[in-house]
Formats: structure tokens, sequence, C-alpha cells
């Protein structure tokens, strides 16, 4: 994921640029337009009344005219190779298609003992049903409505790992190009030929879409009504110069005009939005249009699902409680014996801790024991086993259903085991209490096992971060109240809407959207589809269903929700790369005007030759340097407008001294260095 | 008075007023109630105040109003001969009542003629002097209706009542005002009279004429509106205007007080005071550079009988001296107001220069009446949509969103005032009709035309003397300056109040760019001197600038 640009990618961007020169093609980025009509006035004037600072000016000037089309032709650049290679997983195939009437593919169950025939995949229809087997490609996006099997899917996300798609649930979407590994599958067709999630992410990398974004829009008017100022003010100058009896040359003047007009930002704001998209794309997001993107850096609410977003989706162990009286090892050892036989996630994180502990023995081998699995009626699982001639029954599972099992064998529990439950409980963790039965002596409550919701690492940092940057994280859960705010205590999220429905969640969007916020979501249920519509930002899980991803405005090919905050960045650093830019060329100004206007007016008024703080060597290298700097500084800001500005999340109020130093500052400054710089150069020139 | 205790004494009673000032001019455009004497105004215009007007119904209102007073002074200019109290004065020609009508009707109040000789006591008084009242208010009105647009949330464009917010103006803020003003310059020794003119005979053996009239009167709300035109064409120099350093004083701070107070009623009406303290912070700190800078430009001028007199002299009043001169010049320009104090074609190169710059700037620190608040918060829309992409958010100046649409009106705005002055001062140094009017030649010829041009677009009035403007050329481009330099940008901002009314409320966040801080202010200054300022920069180059360096 190299983002460097190197001699190669200007060079391979080059034809691009030049026939992007097309009048008709430029008159999507004014400014630029204008660079080119100035080109045209000045080559005319250069031919009909030659001289080598006219023709220096001329080719400077329609350099200025490449460099521009040459960032938006780099940016584009980037996306083509990615086109090309999901070109390839979209080539046309043989579709097997259930051949049956619709009222019976209406029905889901035994379609794939039904007669097929092979079809194109181009000809796939939405509706139509298909069976692949393994090493087959998916021909067409769908839905599988029967069967299971592991697929392929790193053509399009890149990721090496097969996936597991089944019919029923949220994990149901395949996309076409995708390849099955192993076992068979039906698939019911949802997308057209040519509008399937490939064609559109194909035209999203390539930029062919691309539709300005409102942001952009706006922005585009300021550069339109600055080059309109610009265009009056040098226009109206040549009749105040005549006044003042020093008229002013043609080429001067233009040079004036693209000077002063907003040229750098002009020639790379396309650019920074084609690299934006792309900077999503190369983290597997998708996004269907820029408004989204740009959508993702004004996002006030973030609303986060708990599970598998927030925490890593089940209940694990982490800690162990004796009993007092009770040697923590000997809670452990039975803590393991009896989980053994529990295959659920929670039974194997119970024998993961005891495993970490390296004071505790390895398990013994269980010869002739007897395993009692866990059940999800009884809540119990455990292990009766022979120890020394001695048998021991041990029991680990829910507290009330461990209890009664105490009590009915003649023991009693402590109240060690109720306060410990009673804790666990409390903070919203599950308690396991574990017994254990030598012999026919009545069995002892050994100790309780803490079950909690983990949250992942980091995650506090970064909804701190998240809060900093004025954005409120919600985390939405099934769980109880009690549950829910502990974890949510946790994981340092600003809210919690606990025991929450699909309702509940849309009416919880609603209700910010109301209060003039933007909210942000992401979900896979075809349940969490009316939400994910409703968000400013909705972000679908590939894995999810079709109608979800349907629902959203973006699909994650990693299905990894946690990415809603690196899509927020996104968004956010496309905005502030167009602000500081643009700040930057508006800045840019002063020191044009110091070069320049001394030089054109320093022959009538000597006196003007005080503006000349740079100490420029002659009039014609002032005009020319500066120019040439105009023209340099686009190529020199390429690679920032791809790779966006330097980006940390912080308070607004930071963020632009920050940019309003670097950029406002620097763009102030730069200049005047730079442009005398290369006045040092022009200025061996013979007859500069 | 010294420089340094002048201007105190000016801070501290703007300091004292703003704050009463402003709360109140904010209660007496949100109270529900109408006064007595404005139901009866309301019916006898068949007027229902209350109804609440679409930012599209306001802007006709506002203009029919406008067309209504220009037509009136027209007719009044055209037929003066006929009236009563006319001094024997005759009828003015025709481009010149264009001229003044629309002069006096937008604000301006440039004056192609001298008061005393052209214009009889009616006319001054139910002509000019009822402009200065109306035309004031509708410059606060649509101020208002920005404010409102601005504070108001999913309003459906809906920005008050024009009726309702111009009587308002009128009776309960600029009457009272005036009134006070007028009766403290009177004690200070302004001339308030119906007298025919008096005629005195000098040592030489000659007569002389002096005029009195209403000036008391006029002169309160000549400047207490940002008006400008004077009884006299001396204006502000003449001693029955202003006869000495109290009065002089006291003129400035009337032509203040009113732009200044109003960043309060603006904090006030969008419930976040701190707002209108950063723009208020805007306005001064441009304000007291420019005074600085012109002071300095003065007391430092050139040649040998400035050095003797300590500053240059020649067109300043000796019972003002330099600083109060000065101080008034930058008033006058850093308001739309446009009196004089002294002849600003005498100034020394820069301190011209510095005049010209106050009026380029768009008038906005603290700029006129109303039309001072609403270009800066249009300046302040577009900083907050440079700035407010750097912190990466659709950019929002207090809660609203700042997109495409918004910003189409601010970039014309933006647009329409350079482009008026820069196609106006073209025009007049491209055409022997305009050529002819210059006094001098140069860099100073230059000087005159750009400053007149400058003058008028931006709604000042003031003259850089020197040029004759009483010609059809001048008189017409002029007039057409002037028109354009004021309804234009106003129905722009009307449309912007409309839009922003319409919009929901974003509530601020951490995330959301402060608008109140010393870094907002500072980027707000920045902006207005190199967006608006640097439009003017090569034309400065020719004229003013080229001068100082010669």
């Amino acid at each position: 994921m190299s983002t460097a640009v190197t001699w190669s990618t200007f060079l391979q961007a080059l034809p691009g640029a030049f026939r992007k020169m097309d009048p008709r093609e430029l008159i999507s980025s004014p400014v630029m337009l204008v660079v080119e009509v100035g080109a045209v006035v000045a080559t005319v004037d250069a031919v009909t009344s030659p001289s080598l600072f006219g023709w220096l000016i001329v080719g400077w000037l329609w350099l200025t005219v490449l460099f521009g089309t040459l960032a938006e032709s780099v940016a584009e650049g980037r996306g083509k190779a990615q086109a090309a290679s999901l070109r390839e997983s979209q080539k046309q195939t043989m579709a097997r298609k259930v051949d049956a009437w619709d009222d019976q593919l209406g029905y889901t169950g035994g379609l794939a003992t039904l007669k097929t025939v092979e079809v194109a995949s181009t000809t796939l229809r939405v509706g139509d049903v298909v069976v692949v087997r393994a090493g087959e490609r998916i021909p067409g996006d769908g839905d599988i409505i029967e069967g299971v099997a592991t697929v392929d899917e790193s053509a399009i996300t890149g990721e090496s790992a097969p996936v597991i798609r089944e019919s029923g649930g949220d994990r149901s979407a395949v996309t076409g190009g995708t390849v099955v590994l192993s076992d068979e599958i039906v698939v019911r067709i949802a997308a057209e030929p040519g509008h399937s999630f490939v064609d559109r992410m194909i035209a999203l990398v390539e930029g062919s879409e691309r539709q300005r974004t409102p942001n952009e829009i706006a922005l585009n008017i300021l550069l339109i009504s600055l080059t309109a100022i610009f265009i009056l003010v040098v226009v109206t100058l040549q009749p105040f110069a005549k006044y003042s009896g020093g008229k002013q040359s043609l080429i001067v003047l233009v040079a004036l005009l693209v000077c002063l007009i907003p040229t750098t930002i002009g020639a790379l704001l396309s650019a920074i939005g084609i690299a934006g998209m792309d900077r999503l794309v190369r983290r597997n997001v998708l996004a269907m249009s820029g408004r989204a993107v740009e959508a993702a850096g004004d996002v006030d609410v973030l609303l986060l699902d708990k599970t598998g977003t927030i925490t890593y989706g089940n209940r694990q162990a982490t800690e162990l409680i004796p009993v007092s009286g009770i040697e923590p090892a000997r809670l452990s050892t039975a803590a393991r014996l009896s989980s053994l036989s529990d295959d659920t996630p929670e039974g194997k994180s119970i024998v993961e801790l005891v495993n970490r502990d390296t004071t505790i023995a390895p398990a013994p081998a269980l010869h002739g024991a007897t395993l009692i699995p866990f059940s999800a009626s009884t809540r119990v699982s455990g292990v009766d086993l022979e120890i020394d001639g001695r048998l021991h029954r041990i029991r680990k599972g829910a507290a009330s259903a461990i209890t009664k099992w105490v009590h009915a064998e003649g023991g009693r529990t402590s109240s060690d085991v109720d306060t410990a439950v009673g804790d666990i409980s409390a903070t919203g963790g599950t308690p396991l209490v574990v017994a254990e039965q030598i012999d026919d002596l009545p069995p002892v409550a050994l100790g309780v096992i803490h079950l909690k919701d983990v949250v992942k690492e980091g995650l506090a940092e970064r909804f701190a971060e998240m809060r900093a940057m004025g954005i409120r994280t919600v985390m939405i859960t099934g769980d109880n109240a009690i549950t829910a705010n502990a974890i949510a205590k946790e994981a340092g999220v600003d809210d919690v809407l606990a025991e929450a429905t699909p309702e509940d969640k849309l009416a919880l969007i609603r209700k910010e959207q109301e209060g003039g916020r933007l909210v942000a979501m992401c979900g896979d249920g075809t349940n969490d589809a009316p939400a994910l519509a409703q968000a400013d930002v909705g972000v679908a899980m590939n894995s999810g269903t079709s109608a979800a991803k349907e629902a959203g405005n973006m699909v994650d090919l990693d299905s990894d929700p946690t990415k809603l905050i690196e899509i927020v960045e996104i968004g956010k650093q496309l905005l502030i790369t167009r602000g500081a830019l643009t700040t930057f060329s508006i800045a840019n100004d002063v020191a044009k005007y110091f070069a320049i206007l001394p030089a054109m007016f320093v022959a009538i008024y000597p006196g003007l030759h005080v503006l000349n703080i740079m100490g420029l060597s002659s009039p014609k290298s002032a005009i020319l340097s500066a120019v040439i700097f105009n023209a340099l500084i686009i190529v020199a800001l390429i690679p920032l407008s791809l790779r966006g500005v330097h980006y940390r999340p912080s308070a607004a109020a930071d963020l632009l001294r920050r940019n309003i130093l670097i950029y406002g500052v620097g763009g102030l400054i730069a200049p005047f260095i730079g442009i005398k710089l290369i006045d040092l150069l022009v200025s061996t020139l013979p007859g500069i | 008075m010294p420089a340094l205790l002048q201007i105190l004494v000016l801070v501290l009673a703007l300091g004292l007023c703003i704050r009463p000032l402003g709360d109140y001019m904010a209660r007496v455009y949100t109270s529900p109630k109408h006064l007595r004497v404005e139901r009866g105004a309301y019916r006898l215009l068949r007027i229902d105040p209350d109804a609440d007007q679409r930012w599209s119904t306001y802007a006709v209102a506002l203009l029919g109003f406008s067309l209504v007073s220009i037509l009136f002074l027209y007719a009044f200019g055209r037929l003066q001969q006929l009236l009563p109290l006319s001094l024997g004065d005759k009828a003015l020609p025709a481009s010149g009542a264009f001229n003044t009508a629309i002069s006096f009707a937008t604000n301006t109040d440039w004056q192609w003629y001298s008061g005393e000789a052209a214009t009889g006591h009616l006319i001054q008084m139910a002509g000019l002097a009822v402009q200065n009242f109306a035309s004031a208010a509708v410059g606060m009105a649509v101020a208002v209706a920005l404010i409102r647009g601005i504070a108001r949330t999913r309003a459906d464009g809906r920005v008050g009542n024009f009726w309702s917010d111009l009587v308002r103006t009128v009776v309960r803020i600029l009457l009272p005002l005036a009134f006070v003003a007028a009766i403290v310059l009177v004690a200070l020794g302004v001339v308030q009279n119906f007298a025919s003119p008096h005629v005195v005979h000098t040592l030489a053996g000659q007569a002389q004429h002096l005029t009195g009239g209403p000036v008391a009167s006029q002169e309160a709300i000549k400047e207490v509106g940002t008006n400008g035109g004077g009884f006299y064409n001396a204006n502000s120099a003449h001693p029955y205007e202003n006869p000495g350093p109290f009065s002089n004083i006291l003129e400035i701070f009337l032509l203040l007080v009113i732009p200044f107070s109003l960043t309060r009623t603006f904090g006030v009406m969008v419930k976040d005071k701190r707002q209108g303290w950063a723009i208020l912070a805007v306005m001064s700190t441009i304000l007291i550079t420019s005074i600085g800078l012109l002071t300095w430009a003065e007391m430092a001028g050139h040649g040998t009988a400035p050095q003797l007199a300590g500053g240059a002299m020649e067109g300043k009043e000796v019972r003002f001296g330099t600083a109060a001169s000065a101080l008034f010049a930058a008033a006058t320009t850093g308001t739309s107001t446009g009196s004089v104090n002294s002849m600003h074609d005498s100034l020394t190169a820069s301190g011209g220069g510095v005049t010209m710059f106050n009026m380029m700037l768009g008038e906005v620190a603290p700029g006129g009446t109303g039309s001072g608040l609403y270009g800066l918060l249009v300046l302040a829309i577009l900083s907050v949509f440079v700035a407010g992409l750097m912190v990466g958010r659709t950019p929002e100046y207090l809660g609203k969103k700042i997109r495409g649409g918004e910003m189409k009106l601010v970039a014309t705005y933006i647009l329409t005032t350079p482009a008026i002055v820069l196609i106006g001062g073209a025009i007049a140094v491209s055409f022997h009709g305009g050529l002819v009017g210059l006094e001098a030649s140069g860099p100073h010829g230059l000087s005159e035309a750009v400053y007149a041009v400058t003058s008028a677009g931006n709604n000042n009035g003031s003259a850089f003397g020197g040029l004759t403007s009483g010609t059809p050329f001048w008189n017409i481009l002029l007039g057409m300056c002037m028109l354009l330099g004021r309804f234009v940008p106003m129905l722009l901002v009307l449309g912007l109040a409309g839009r922003l009314a319409t919009q929901q409320k974003v509530p601020p966040s951490a995330g959301t760019l402060p608008t109140h801080r010393p870094l907002f202010v500072g980027l707000l200054i920045g902006v207005t001197l190199v967006v608006v300022g640097l439009t003017y920069i090569p034309v400065l180059s020719l004229a003013p600038i080229a001068e100082a360096l010669k």
C-alpha cells in the first residue's frame, strides 16, 4: 500500500494529463480554464511580438495548465491498477441457472436438486436463482438461499483468508466475482449485470463516476468568484496604467492574472477529492458517494453496536474468586476440569485463563472419566473422575443451577458465594459457580468464575479522541441496563442505549437528526437496514445481507465495525486538505503582488522600487520568477494533496491554530523565499 | 486636545454606551409591542406590522420604499424653485437631482453641490434630512434581518417585518438619539435657525452672506445615521457645523456609536454575547490601526511647513489640529459617514491612502449603521468557510452550515463592490468626461478619481476635493455606483438571511470552530485585509502609494 509518488507515477500519468488539457475537459475546473485561455492569449502575443521573455512566460503558463491536469491524472492513475484487477474478476463466466417457474423459485428448500441450465453470467437478471459449486466463480451479487460455503473474497477485499457465507442470518450476501472454495450454495441474484457491487467499485476507484460533493461545489464557487475578482483587477488595471503613462503588455497582464487567481487549489481540487476516495478504498471501504465521505467528517454522533464493535462479542473468564478456606489452585484446577467438556466460547475461555497461570499443573489425562457436556437446558458442565481412588464429581455452571445441585446433594453454599455472585452481577458480569463433591460427602462450592464482555483494547483512547473532536459515541446493545452501563463505563463511551430494538435505534437516529446532528452507524443485519438508510453515514458490513448493503452508503469489505472511526478521520482529513490548500493559495498572493507590481510600474514610478522587498534582479526576472513559482508549487503540492494533510484528532480550536500557522502563515512566507530563489537562477539568463 | 487624550475619551464614551445601547436596540427589534405613534403610522400606511415576511417580501418592501424615496427626492430637487423656504435656490439639473436623490436614499450623502448655495431649507429638512433618518434605518433593518436569519431555526426564510423594523428604528432609536445630540450640539455652539442669509459688510467693503439654518438638528442625524451630508459645503470643517474640539469629539462619537453598539445587539439577539464582542474586536482593531496610521502619516508630513507646524496642516482647521483631523478622517471613512472636518485631498499621500483603504475594505470597521455589521458578518461567514474546512467539518457559523447556496451569495457579495469601484474607476479615467473633472494629474489625479468611485461604491460619501464632480458624466457615474453599491449587496444579504433562517441549527461541540476567540478575530482581520484589501493593491500602487514613494 505505497502512497509514495515517484517520477514514474508522473510519467505514467503524463498522457492522461495532456488529454485533460482539452478545454472541454477543463471546463469543470474554471480556474485552470482561465489559465489556459490566458496561455492562448499569451501565445498569440508572443507570436506577434516575439521575445525570449515572452516565450518563457508562455512556456511556463502552458506548464501551469499541464501541472494542474497532471495532478488529477496522477490521482486517477492510482485507482486504475485496482480497477484492472477488479475487472479481471468480472470476466464473463458460465452460470448454472435453476430452470423453474417463478413461484417455484419463491420457495426456499430443495432448489439445488432442480434442473439447471448453463447461461452466460451477463444474462442473469434480478430474481434468477443459480447454483454454485466448489471451485466456481459466483456469477453475480446475491443472497444465499440454501447451503453454506467457504468463499474466497480476495478479489475484492485483498484478504486471502476465506470467509463463511450461509443462508439465513446476517452473513448471506455474496459478491459476484468471488470464488466458492467448498460446498455448494444456491444464490438468488440481487443485481443486474453492470450494476453489481464490483461494477460500482470499479467506477469509484477509477473516478469515472465522480460527482462533485456539496462542499466541493461551495469551494468551487468561492474559487470562481476570486477568479472573477482578479480578472476584474487585471482588466481594469490597464486603463489605470494607461492614465499613469505605463501601458502594460498583454503578456505581463496575463502573467499577473495567472499568478493572482487561486491556481494552486484550483489545480489540486479534484485530485484531493479522488485521493480522498482512494484512501477509503485502500482501507477496504467503499463509499457509494463522495457526499457520504464528506458527511463522515461532519458526524456528531457515532452509534456503535456493543457486540463485535466495542467488545469481542463473547463473554470471557477474567477472574476466579475462591471462597474462604479454599486454595486458589484447587479452584483453578476444578474450574478447568469442569470446563473441558464445555465447547462454548465461555467454557474455552475458562480453560485458557487457567492455562495462562503457569503455577497450575497441566490438566491430567482423563482416562475413564465421565464428561458431562454443557447444555443450554441444564446450564451446567462437569466431569466425574477418580483421583487416588476417590470419586471427584466436579460441576461448573450458572449460579442458580449449581446452588440447586449442591443443596440437592445435601451440601450448603457459603455466604462468600452469594456475595461474589451478587458483586459480579452488579457490574454486569456473569457469575459461574464451581462446586466439587468427593465420594458421598456433601458437595462444597469452591468459588466463582467471573465472566464478562471484554472491551477491545485501545478503544477507550479512541473514544477519548472522538470526544476531543466533538463526536459523541453511543453504545447500542440488547443487554439490560446494568450490563450495558458497566461495559459503557469501561469502554468510555458517552451514552448507552440498552435493551435496544431496531425500532429504538431508528428512533434514536431520528431524534439526534431532529436536533441538527449528523449520525453515523454500522450494521449488517436486514433489521439494521432502516437505521442504515436513515443514518447520515451508514456503513454496512460486507458480510452482511444485501438489504443492509443496499441501505448503507458505505460498505466495509473487512466487516470491521471499528473502522467507522477511521472513516470519520478520513472525511475530516479530506476537508482539512482542501481548506489548507485554499488558505495557502490565497496567502500566496501577497508575495506575488510584491514581486509583480513594482516590476510593472517601476519604470513610471521609480519610487515603487521600495516595494521590491525581495530585491529581485530585474522587472522581467521578477515576473518570470513569480510565474515559475506559481507553476512549480502545484507540482510540489501534488504529493500532499494525494496523501492528505497530517491529521491528528484534536479539538477544532487546536486544529485551526496549527493549520493556520502552517498553511496561512506558511503560505505568506513560502513564496517570498521561493520567488527569490527562482530569481537567483532566472537572472543568470542573458536578456532577462 | 492632545491626540491620546481624545482617543481615550472616545474609547471611554463608546465603552460606556455600547452595552446599554446595544441591549436597548435588541429590545427594540424583538419586542412584540408597538408604540401608539407607530400603530398610527401602520394604520395610515395600511400595513400589518406583525406579518413575518419572507426574505423576498422583505426585499421587495425595502426596494419599493427606497425607490419611492429616490423618486421623491428627485422631484424635490427638480421642483425646488416652486417650494417655500428655497432661499431663491433654483432647480437642480436633471443629472444632479438624479445623483442627489440616490446619494441620500443610499446613505451615501455624496454632494456634488455646495449645500448652502444649492439647497434651500425645505429640501434640506423635508427631503435630505428625512432620508438621513430613513436610509440609516434601511441599513439597520437589513442588518437586523441578517441577525434574525442567523438566530432563527427552520423559519422558512422569514426574517421579520421591514416596515416595523424601519419605523421602530426611526422612532425608537434614531429620533431620540438625534434629538439629544442636537440639543447638545446647540449648546456647544452649532447654529439652529430659519433666518435668511445674514449679510455682513467686511472691512474691505464687500458683502458676505452668512447662511444660517436648521444646522444642529441636521448635524445630529448626519453623524448618528452615518450619513455625512453636510449643511454646508465645508461640512464638519465649517464652524457653524462643528465649532470646536468638544463638538468635534462629540460628532466622532455620534458617528461611531450605532455601528459599534450593533455588535452588542447582534450578540444579544443570537443569544451568544461573545460573538458580538468578537465582531466588535475586529472592527476596533482595524479602526484603531487606521487611526494610528493616519495620525502618524499626518504628523510626519513631508516638507518644511509640516515640520515647523508639527504636522501637515494644509486643508486642516487650526481649531482642530492635526490629530483631531486625522481621528475624524479615520472615523468618517471607517464608518460610511463621509462627513469631513478637513480636506482629504490635502492629507498626506499615505494618509489619503489610509482613508481610501478604509472605504475599500467595504466599510466594515465599524461601517455604516447596519451596513457595517452585515458587511462584516458576510466576511465572517467567508472566513468561517475557509477556516472551517481546516478543522475538518462542513463550515458553520453560529450553527448554520455554509454550503453552495450560501457561498454563492457570499461570493457575489464579495465580488460586487470591488467590481463597481474598479469598473467605475476605469471608466472615469478612460473618458474625457471623467478626466476633465480631475484637478491634479499623475498619481494624485488618479487618487481623486479612485477616491470618488470608492466613496460612492461603498456608500461613504466623503470627497477627495479637487474633483469637479457636478458634471453629468460624474453625476451619472457616481449615481450608478451608489445605487448598485447599496442595493445589490443588500439583496444578497437578505437572500443569505432567508437561507440561514430556513436552516436548522447545529448544536456546537468540541469539533465546532469557535468564532469568538482571538484566533478567529485575527483570522477575520486577515481575510478582510487579504481577500478584500488585496483587490485594490494594484490601483493603490498607482495612486497614493506611487505618490507617497515619490
